[in-house]
């Protein structure tokens, strides 16, 4: 075979033309998932720019529903998400290090494991159906933000387990391996090593959780979730624990479904100011991350 | 705490054997170490030389439950019925096969072990450490830049941290496992000096598949192959015209393995 130049053979050139297919299939795919959701964010922003103010945020809806803001389903929401994280988030991530630092592998910690996979994903009514069953009815805690945020809380720890678990194995066995050779207790090492290198992905776990939460209708309708409740504007102690509330999620299915006569704009702004939450809690969670990752140290 | 009367073994292994499920690991190994002696431990992969290290500081059983027989006895004490293996691990150093600079500084990888023995005073540690990383050829090298990265180290130096590291928490036994496989050759050359001058203070198990490396340094070496002491002797005799076992011959002149 002659390759005494670079001259293109017709080998070369059809290597060539696939590498640049390949390429174009690529870019179109991206754009496939670019596309239609620059288009969504921009046509909800469109139809919404005539409600959305900060008014909107804060005051109560006026009537029937039809108008005013969602002041009480946004603050119903945050609780909603707040009380559920502070449950699975601590529980979650304990869970997973005891799983994953401490437990040996045996046919019971498989078990385990495929439980939390399977619980990761059950359907959000089953949860539902769980909470109502559980919170609602056994523990006598009635339609409350308190069960809603246990069901929501339920729902949400072994996903919080199961990316833990994989935030925790990202970090080599032969750091573990060289701490315990010192004499260094395992103990140690999680707090020495293991967590310090792990924490950027523990958080993101965690926060993916916080749309995932803020989003899900169905196990807070049996809960806790009201389709309306009235409210003191801008007091950010309204709600009790025992309290049902309003949630952004069941507010946008109720004035959408529900209530004949709600003009576009309240729906759609309704929806922006519930994607714009957890944007912001991502974004916030992006740039943290950012910041630990600079500080990871290998 | 025990202290080893001079002439004892530092470490007696009699009748070991390891099992997973219904495969063996190590098959009725029995042998002792002296104080201030290398011993080498020679043999092919896969001859249980990394397990038997392992169960000398109790981390063979960390993650998985092997089945284990046979006595082993490290500074007078049986390694088994030690309630708090740390206090077993500060008094057997280990060093890895791969270089594994932990993800801290250059000096708080080699005051990690002292910090969790319950050591922080600020003067005591800095001599420690000084100490540790001139023992391991190191100091040199990183005592102008000992709060960067024990991680960023090249390949060589990683590996004389972490002997380093294995030095700080003051061995009376320092373990070995094939050191070498990732380092240049001047590097080992560095580090086997500093064995030598080690010697004086701990004794030191040199697991190595290099038989030139056992040949070298040590004053007796033990031929493992699948799980089995083929021979275990003084050295000249291992590498001589007439060890025991015809593979043993074989095995050191490379003729199979």
């Amino acid at each position: 075979m002659a390759r005494a130049d670079f001259r293109e053979t017709p080998r070369t050139r059809a290597a060539r033309h696939r590498q640049g297919g390949a390429r174009w299939i690529l870019a179109l795919a991206v754009a496939a998932m670019v596309l239609p959701m620059l288009s969504i964010v921009g046509f909800l922003l469109w139809k919404a720019a005539p409600v959305l103010s900060p008014d909107f945020l804060l005051r109560a809806p006026v009537d029937g529903m039809k108008a005013g803001g969602i002041w009480p389903a946004f603050l119903g929401t945050l609780y909603l998400v707040v009380f559920s994280l502070a449950l699975a988030g601590p529980l979650g991530v304990l869970a997973a290090i005891y799983l994953h630092e401490y437990a040996k592998e045996s046919r019971l910690t498989k078990l385990i494991d495929l439980a939390v996979l399977n619980l990761a994903g059950v359907p959000s009514i089953v949860h539902a159906l769980f909470g109502l069953g559980a919170f609602v009815a056994f523990a006598g805690m009635g339609r409350s933000i308190l069960a809603a945020s246990l069901t929501l809380a339920v729902m949400t720890l072994p996903v919080i387990i199961a990316s833990t678990k994989e935030a925790l194995g990202a970090v080599p066995r032969s750091f573990r391996e060289a701490c315990w050779n010192v004499g260094a207790s395992r103990w140690a090492t999680i707090r020495a090593v293991v967590l310090p290198n792990s924490i950027s992905g523990i958080l993101t776990g965690f926060i993916l959780q916080v749309s995932r939460t803020a989003g899900e209708t169905a196990p807070i309708m049996f809960t806790g979730a009201v389709f309306y409740k009235s409210l003191p504007e801008g007091d950010l102690f309204a709600y009790g624990l025992l309290d049902q509330c309003m949630a952004l999620s069941m507010h946008l299915f109720t004035i959408s479904t529900q209530v004949p006569g709600v003009s576009d704009g309240v729906s759609y702004a309704t929806a922006v100011v519930l994607l714009g939450s957890v944007l912001a809690v991502n974004a916030a969670s992006i740039a943290l991350r950012v910041y630990l990752r600079t500080r990871k140290r290998w | 705490m025990v202290t080893t009367k001079a002439g004892d073994s530092v470490v007696a292994v009699s009748g070991l054997t390891v099992h997973y499920g219904g495969k063996a690991v190590l098959d009725n190994v029995s042998f002792a170490v002296k104080p201030q002696e290398i011993f080498a431990i020679i043999g092919p992969a896969q001859s249980g030389k990394t397990t038997l290290l392992r169960v000398l500081n109790r981390t063979e059983d960390l993650a998985a439950t092997p089945q284990i027989k046979g006595s082993v006895e490290v500074l007078g004490q049986n390694v088994f019925a030690i309630g708090d293996r740390t206090q077993l691990r500060r008094r057997v150093g280990m060093v890895a096969p791969l270089p594994v600079g932990l993800p801290m500084s250059i000096y708080n990888n080699v005051a990690f072990a002292p910090r969790c023995a319950g050591h922080d005073n600020k003067a005591e540690l800095d001599e420690l450490v000084e100490r540790c990383l001139r023992q391991a050829a190191l100091w040199d090298e990183v005592k102008d830049r000992l709060r960067e990265l024990g991680t960023k180290l090249s390949g060589g130096q990683q590996q004389r941290l972490a002997i380093a590291r294995a030095l700080s928490h003051e061995p009376e036994i320092l373990c070995l496992d094939e050191f070498s496989i990732a380092i240049d050759p001047v590097t080992t050359a560095r580090i086997e000096d500093a064995l030598l001058e080690l010697q004086q203070q701990m004794s030191i198990v040199l697991v190595t598949n290099l038989t030139a490396q056992a040949r070298r340094l040590s004053q007796r070496t033990m031929f493992l192959w699948s799980g089995r002491v083929v021979e275990c002797g003084p050295t000249e005799q291992v590498f001589g015209e007439t060890p025991e076992k015809a593979e043993t011959y074989a095995y050191v002149r490379g003729e199979f393995g």
